[in-house]
Protein backbone atom coordinates (compact mmCIF):
# COMPACT_ATOMS: atom_id res chain seq x y z
CA UNK A 1 0.00 0.00 0.00
CA UNK A 2 1.54 3.58 -0.93
CA UNK A 3 1.64 6.67 1.11
CA UNK A 4 -0.90 8.19 -0.38
CA UNK A 5 -3.45 5.11 0.32
CA UNK A 6 -2.32 4.65 4.28
CA UNK A 7 -3.13 8.24 4.43
CA UNK A 8 -6.58 7.93 2.65
CA UNK A 9 -7.55 4.98 5.26
CA UNK A 10 -6.67 7.20 8.01
CA UNK A 11 -8.70 10.09 7.08
CA UNK A 12 -11.30 7.83 5.85
CA UNK A 13 -11.59 6.30 9.05
CA UNK A 14 -11.20 9.13 11.65
CA UNK A 15 -13.80 10.99 9.47
CA UNK A 16 -16.40 8.57 9.71
CA UNK A 17 -15.45 7.39 13.36
CA UNK A 18 -15.84 11.19 14.16
CA UNK A 19 -19.28 11.71 11.83
CA UNK A 20 -20.66 8.76 14.46
CA UNK A 21 -19.18 10.19 17.20
CA UNK A 22 -21.30 13.66 16.29
CA UNK A 23 -24.33 12.26 16.91
CA UNK A 24 -23.49 9.43 19.67
CA UNK A 25 -21.37 11.70 22.04
CA UNK A 26 -23.61 13.14 24.97
CA UNK A 27 -22.71 16.57 25.17
CA UNK A 28 -23.89 18.63 22.13
CA UNK A 29 -20.44 20.94 22.34
CA UNK A 30 -18.40 17.65 21.94
CA UNK A 31 -20.82 16.64 19.11
CA UNK A 32 -19.63 20.13 17.88
CA UNK A 33 -15.58 19.53 18.50
CA UNK A 34 -16.17 15.83 16.29
CA UNK A 35 -17.86 17.74 13.66
CA UNK A 36 -14.43 19.97 13.55
CA UNK A 37 -12.18 16.69 13.65
CA UNK A 38 -14.93 15.42 10.85
CA UNK A 39 -14.64 18.70 8.53
CA UNK A 40 -10.33 18.45 9.10
CA UNK A 41 -10.45 15.16 7.99
CA UNK A 42 -12.64 15.34 5.08
CA UNK A 43 -9.90 18.43 4.31
CA UNK A 44 -7.45 15.72 3.91
CA UNK A 45 -9.56 13.58 1.80
CA UNK A 46 -9.97 16.51 -0.75
CA UNK A 47 -6.18 17.33 -0.73
CA UNK A 48 -5.57 13.77 -1.57
CA UNK A 49 -7.71 13.87 -4.22
CA UNK A 50 -5.68 16.81 -5.69
CA UNK A 51 -8.47 19.99 -4.80
CA UNK A 52 -6.41 22.03 -3.07
CA UNK A 53 -8.54 24.85 -2.94
CA UNK A 54 -11.66 23.17 -1.64
CA UNK A 55 -9.25 21.75 1.19
CA UNK A 56 -8.47 24.99 2.52
CA UNK A 57 -11.46 26.51 1.89
CA UNK A 58 -13.09 23.56 4.29
CA UNK A 59 -10.63 24.37 6.54
CA UNK A 60 -11.05 28.34 6.48
CA UNK A 61 -14.77 28.97 5.99
CA UNK A 62 -16.24 25.51 8.01
CA UNK A 63 -13.76 25.02 10.52
CA UNK A 64 -12.94 28.51 11.13
CA UNK A 65 -16.17 30.25 11.20
CA UNK A 66 -18.98 27.32 10.54
CA UNK A 67 -18.32 25.50 13.29
CA UNK A 68 -17.77 28.56 15.10
CA UNK A 69 -20.95 29.42 14.55
CA UNK A 70 -22.67 25.56 15.46
CA UNK A 71 -20.93 26.42 18.76
CA UNK A 72 -22.83 29.38 19.52
CA UNK A 73 -26.27 27.84 18.54
CA UNK A 74 -25.23 24.88 20.77
CA UNK A 75 -24.35 27.24 23.92
CA UNK A 76 -26.95 29.08 23.19
CA UNK A 77 -29.13 26.16 23.73
CA UNK A 78 -29.63 25.53 27.35
CA UNK A 79 -27.93 22.30 27.42
CA UNK A 80 -29.56 20.88 30.57
CA UNK A 81 -29.12 17.12 29.37
CA UNK A 82 -31.87 15.35 31.75
CA UNK A 83 -34.87 17.43 30.24
CA UNK A 84 -33.13 16.91 26.68
CA UNK A 85 -33.34 13.33 27.41
CA UNK A 86 -36.67 13.08 28.45
CA UNK A 87 -39.53 11.75 26.09
CA UNK A 88 -36.42 10.07 24.15
CA UNK A 89 -38.40 6.63 24.24
CA UNK A 90 -41.69 9.00 23.32
CA UNK A 91 -40.15 10.03 19.80
CA UNK A 92 -38.11 6.67 19.15
CA UNK A 93 -40.80 5.15 17.08
CA UNK A 94 -41.02 7.86 14.86
CA UNK A 95 -37.16 8.52 14.69
CA UNK A 96 -37.08 5.45 13.43
CA UNK A 97 -39.54 5.38 10.80
CA UNK A 98 -37.80 8.74 9.28
CA UNK A 99 -34.29 7.15 9.57
CA UNK A 100 -35.30 3.72 8.00
CA UNK A 101 -37.46 5.63 5.16
CA UNK A 102 -34.51 7.60 4.59
CA UNK A 103 -32.11 4.76 4.54
CA UNK A 104 -34.28 2.83 2.20
CA UNK A 105 -34.44 6.09 0.12
CA UNK A 106 -30.93 6.25 -0.28
CA UNK A 107 -30.28 2.75 -1.26
CA UNK A 108 -32.85 3.12 -4.26
CA UNK A 109 -30.97 6.24 -5.31
CA UNK A 110 -27.85 4.23 -5.35
CA UNK A 111 -29.23 1.20 -6.41
CA UNK A 112 -30.62 3.33 -9.75
CA UNK A 113 -27.62 5.07 -9.83
CA UNK A 114 -27.23 5.43 -13.81
CA UNK A 115 -24.14 7.76 -15.66
CA UNK A 116 -25.06 9.33 -18.51
CA UNK A 117 -23.01 7.80 -21.41
CA UNK A 118 -21.77 10.92 -22.78
CA UNK A 119 -21.62 12.89 -20.30
CA UNK A 120 -18.25 14.53 -20.81
CA UNK A 121 -19.00 15.88 -23.93
CA UNK A 122 -21.64 17.75 -21.88
CA UNK A 123 -19.24 19.39 -19.18
CA UNK A 124 -19.10 23.23 -20.21
CA UNK A 125 -15.32 24.18 -18.60
CA UNK A 126 -13.51 20.35 -18.02
CA UNK A 127 -10.68 20.69 -15.41
CA UNK A 128 -7.41 20.92 -16.80
CA UNK A 129 -4.92 18.55 -15.22
CA UNK A 130 -2.75 19.51 -12.42
CA UNK A 131 0.57 19.93 -14.47
CA UNK A 132 -1.63 22.99 -16.93
CA UNK A 133 -3.07 24.95 -13.95
CA UNK A 134 -3.65 24.45 -10.16
CA UNK A 135 -6.98 24.03 -8.88
CA UNK A 136 -7.01 27.56 -7.44
CA UNK A 137 -5.95 28.66 -10.90
CA UNK A 138 -9.13 26.12 -12.48
CA UNK A 139 -11.46 28.00 -10.52
CA UNK A 140 -10.21 31.59 -11.20
CA UNK A 141 -10.53 31.21 -14.57
CA UNK A 142 -13.71 30.74 -15.17
CA UNK A 143 -15.53 31.85 -12.05
CA UNK A 144 -15.13 35.65 -12.73
CA UNK A 145 -15.41 35.83 -16.39
CA UNK A 146 -17.81 33.48 -17.64
CA UNK A 147 -19.64 32.51 -14.79
CA UNK A 148 -20.09 35.97 -13.65
CA UNK A 149 -24.23 35.89 -13.08
CA UNK A 150 -23.49 33.26 -10.28
CA UNK A 151 -20.62 34.92 -8.98
CA UNK A 152 -22.51 38.17 -8.60
CA UNK A 153 -25.73 36.41 -7.32
CA UNK A 154 -23.31 34.73 -4.82
CA UNK A 155 -22.83 38.66 -3.58
CA UNK A 156 -26.37 39.19 -3.61
CA UNK A 157 -26.62 36.47 -1.09
CA UNK A 158 -23.75 37.71 1.07
CA UNK A 159 -25.43 41.02 1.15
CA UNK A 160 -28.87 39.01 2.03
CA UNK A 161 -27.12 37.07 4.67
CA UNK A 162 -25.81 39.94 6.19
CA UNK A 163 -28.80 42.65 6.61
CA UNK A 164 -30.88 39.27 7.48
CA UNK A 165 -28.77 38.29 10.61
CA UNK A 166 -28.63 41.95 11.61
CA UNK A 167 -32.54 42.68 10.92
CA UNK A 168 -33.44 39.53 13.04
CA UNK A 169 -30.50 39.60 16.05
CA UNK A 170 -29.74 43.43 16.63
CA UNK A 171 -31.60 44.63 19.54
CA UNK A 172 -29.82 47.71 20.84
CA UNK A 173 -30.21 48.40 24.48
CA UNK A 174 -31.92 51.77 25.22
CA UNK A 175 -30.69 54.55 27.43
CA UNK A 176 -26.75 53.56 26.31
CA UNK A 177 -24.36 56.27 26.31
CA UNK A 178 -22.47 55.06 23.11
CA UNK A 179 -19.06 57.31 22.24
CA UNK A 180 -19.28 59.51 19.22
CA UNK A 181 -16.20 60.97 18.51
CA UNK A 182 -17.39 63.57 16.40
CA UNK A 183 -19.60 65.43 18.28
CA UNK A 184 -16.88 64.97 21.04
CA UNK A 185 -14.62 66.73 18.92
CA UNK A 186 -17.04 69.47 18.00
CA UNK A 187 -17.63 70.47 21.36
CA UNK A 188 -16.46 73.58 21.76
CA UNK A 189 -16.67 76.14 25.34
CA UNK A 190 -19.00 77.84 24.52
CA UNK A 191 -21.89 75.33 24.07
CA UNK A 192 -20.71 73.24 26.82
CA UNK A 193 -19.58 75.58 30.21
CA UNK A 194 -22.15 78.37 31.28
CA UNK A 195 -21.31 80.67 33.56
CA UNK A 196 -24.48 81.93 36.10
CA UNK A 197 -24.31 84.56 38.84
CA UNK A 198 -25.41 82.78 42.07
CA UNK A 199 -27.18 84.56 44.54
CA UNK A 200 -25.71 84.07 48.05
CA UNK A 201 -27.81 81.87 49.87
CA UNK A 202 -30.02 80.32 47.33
CA UNK A 203 -29.44 77.14 44.87
CA UNK A 204 -29.93 77.38 41.09
CA UNK B 1 -0.73 14.91 -8.61
CA UNK B 2 1.80 13.15 -6.52
CA UNK B 3 4.49 16.29 -6.49
CA UNK B 4 1.19 18.37 -5.35
CA UNK B 5 0.94 15.73 -2.10
CA UNK B 6 4.57 16.13 -1.62
CA UNK B 7 4.10 19.63 -1.16
CA UNK B 8 2.43 19.38 2.09
CA UNK B 9 5.45 16.95 3.38
CA UNK B 10 6.23 19.87 5.70
CA UNK B 11 2.51 19.97 7.24
CA UNK B 12 3.15 16.25 8.08
CA UNK B 13 5.67 16.28 9.93
CA UNK B 14 4.57 19.49 11.47
CA UNK B 15 1.15 18.24 12.94
CA UNK B 16 3.35 15.14 13.68
CA UNK B 17 5.52 17.41 16.14
CA UNK B 18 2.77 19.44 16.96
CA UNK B 19 0.87 16.20 18.15
CA UNK B 20 4.01 14.70 20.12
CA UNK B 21 4.29 17.64 21.94
CA UNK B 22 0.73 18.01 22.53
CA UNK B 23 0.89 14.48 24.24
CA UNK B 24 3.64 14.91 25.62
CA UNK B 25 2.57 17.76 27.36
CA UNK B 26 -0.91 16.03 27.97
CA UNK B 27 0.27 12.33 29.55
CA UNK B 28 3.79 13.65 31.51
CA UNK B 29 1.92 15.35 34.37
CA UNK B 30 0.42 11.80 35.12
CA UNK B 31 4.16 10.23 35.22
CA UNK B 32 6.13 13.18 36.70
CA UNK B 33 3.79 15.06 39.36
CA UNK B 34 2.99 14.99 42.85
CA UNK B 35 -0.76 14.42 43.15
CA UNK B 36 -2.54 14.42 46.36
CA UNK B 37 -6.44 15.52 45.78
CA UNK B 38 -8.47 16.22 48.36
CA UNK B 39 -12.24 17.41 47.56
CA UNK B 40 -11.75 21.23 48.51
CA UNK B 41 -8.93 21.04 46.08
CA UNK B 42 -10.79 19.54 43.65
CA UNK B 43 -14.22 22.34 44.03
CA UNK B 44 -15.21 24.79 42.04
CA UNK B 45 -13.30 27.90 43.48
CA UNK B 46 -15.10 30.83 42.44
CA UNK B 47 -13.66 33.85 44.27
CA UNK B 48 -13.86 32.19 47.47
CA UNK B 49 -17.40 31.71 47.42
CA UNK B 50 -19.41 29.09 46.22
CA UNK B 51 -20.58 28.48 43.26
CA UNK B 52 -24.05 30.14 42.53
CA UNK B 53 -25.37 28.35 39.50
CA UNK B 54 -24.02 26.22 36.83
CA UNK B 55 -21.64 27.22 33.74
CA UNK B 56 -23.19 26.25 31.21
CA UNK B 57 -25.86 29.23 31.01
CA UNK B 58 -27.01 30.89 27.83
CA UNK B 59 -24.47 32.99 25.27
CA UNK B 60 -25.78 36.16 24.43
CA UNK B 61 -27.54 36.30 20.82
CA UNK B 62 -24.94 38.98 20.16
CA UNK B 63 -22.04 36.52 19.66
CA UNK B 64 -23.89 35.08 17.19
CA UNK B 65 -24.46 38.26 15.32
CA UNK B 66 -20.63 38.69 15.48
CA UNK B 67 -20.00 35.19 13.97
CA UNK B 68 -21.77 35.57 11.13
CA UNK B 69 -20.82 38.72 10.15
CA UNK B 70 -17.51 36.94 10.51
CA UNK B 71 -18.44 34.34 7.94
CA UNK B 72 -19.71 36.63 5.16
CA UNK B 73 -16.74 38.76 5.20
CA UNK B 74 -14.56 35.31 5.35
CA UNK B 75 -16.61 33.86 2.35
CA UNK B 76 -15.60 37.47 0.92
CA UNK B 77 -11.97 36.85 1.23
CA UNK B 78 -12.22 32.94 0.03
CA UNK B 79 -13.63 34.44 -3.29
CA UNK B 80 -10.57 36.53 -3.62
CA UNK B 81 -8.42 33.89 -3.45
CA UNK B 82 -8.28 32.58 -6.77
CA UNK B 83 -9.18 36.30 -8.37
CA UNK B 84 -5.79 37.19 -7.10
CA UNK B 85 -3.80 33.71 -8.71
CA UNK B 86 -5.68 34.39 -12.32
CA UNK B 87 -5.44 38.42 -11.91
CA UNK B 88 -3.10 39.01 -15.48
CA UNK B 89 -4.92 36.17 -17.11
CA UNK B 90 -8.89 37.90 -16.44
CA UNK B 91 -8.05 41.62 -17.85
CA UNK B 92 -10.76 44.20 -17.43
CA UNK B 93 -13.82 41.84 -17.59
CA UNK B 94 -12.57 40.09 -14.84
CA UNK B 95 -11.46 43.06 -12.41
CA UNK B 96 -14.92 44.68 -12.53
CA UNK B 97 -16.63 41.73 -11.94
CA UNK B 98 -14.92 41.66 -8.69
CA UNK B 99 -15.25 45.20 -7.86
CA UNK B 100 -19.02 45.04 -8.33
CA UNK B 101 -19.12 41.93 -6.04
CA UNK B 102 -16.87 44.18 -3.76
CA UNK B 103 -18.84 46.76 -3.91
CA UNK B 104 -22.13 45.22 -3.00
CA UNK B 105 -20.58 43.54 0.13
CA UNK B 106 -19.48 47.10 0.62
CA UNK B 107 -23.18 48.21 0.91
CA UNK B 108 -23.81 45.87 3.26
CA UNK B 109 -20.54 47.14 5.37
CA UNK B 110 -22.01 50.54 5.26
CA UNK B 111 -25.55 49.34 6.27
CA UNK B 112 -24.06 47.16 9.22
CA UNK B 113 -21.79 49.89 10.04
CA UNK B 114 -24.41 52.86 10.60
CA UNK B 115 -26.87 50.46 12.22
CA UNK B 116 -24.62 49.90 14.83
CA UNK B 117 -23.84 46.12 14.36
CA UNK B 118 -20.06 46.80 15.23
CA UNK B 119 -20.91 48.22 18.48
CA UNK B 120 -21.07 45.86 21.70
CA UNK B 121 -24.70 47.67 23.36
Amino acid sequence: MSIVGLFFYLFAFVLLASAFMVIAARNPVHSVLFLILAFVNAAGLFLILGAEFLAMILVVVYVGAVAVLFLFVVMMLDVDFAELRQGFMQYLPVGAMVGLIFLVELLLVVGAWVTAPNINAAIKAPIPPLSQATNTEAIGLVLYTTYIHYFQLAGIVLLVAMIGAIVLTLRHKPNVKRQNIAAQIARTPADSVEVRKVKSGRGL
Amino acid sequence: MTALIVDYLPIVVFLGVAAFIGLALLISPFVVAYSSPDPEKLSAYECGFNAFDDARMKFDVRFYLVAILFIIFDLEVAFLFPWAITFGKLGWFGFWSMMVFLGVLTVGYIYEWRKGALEWD
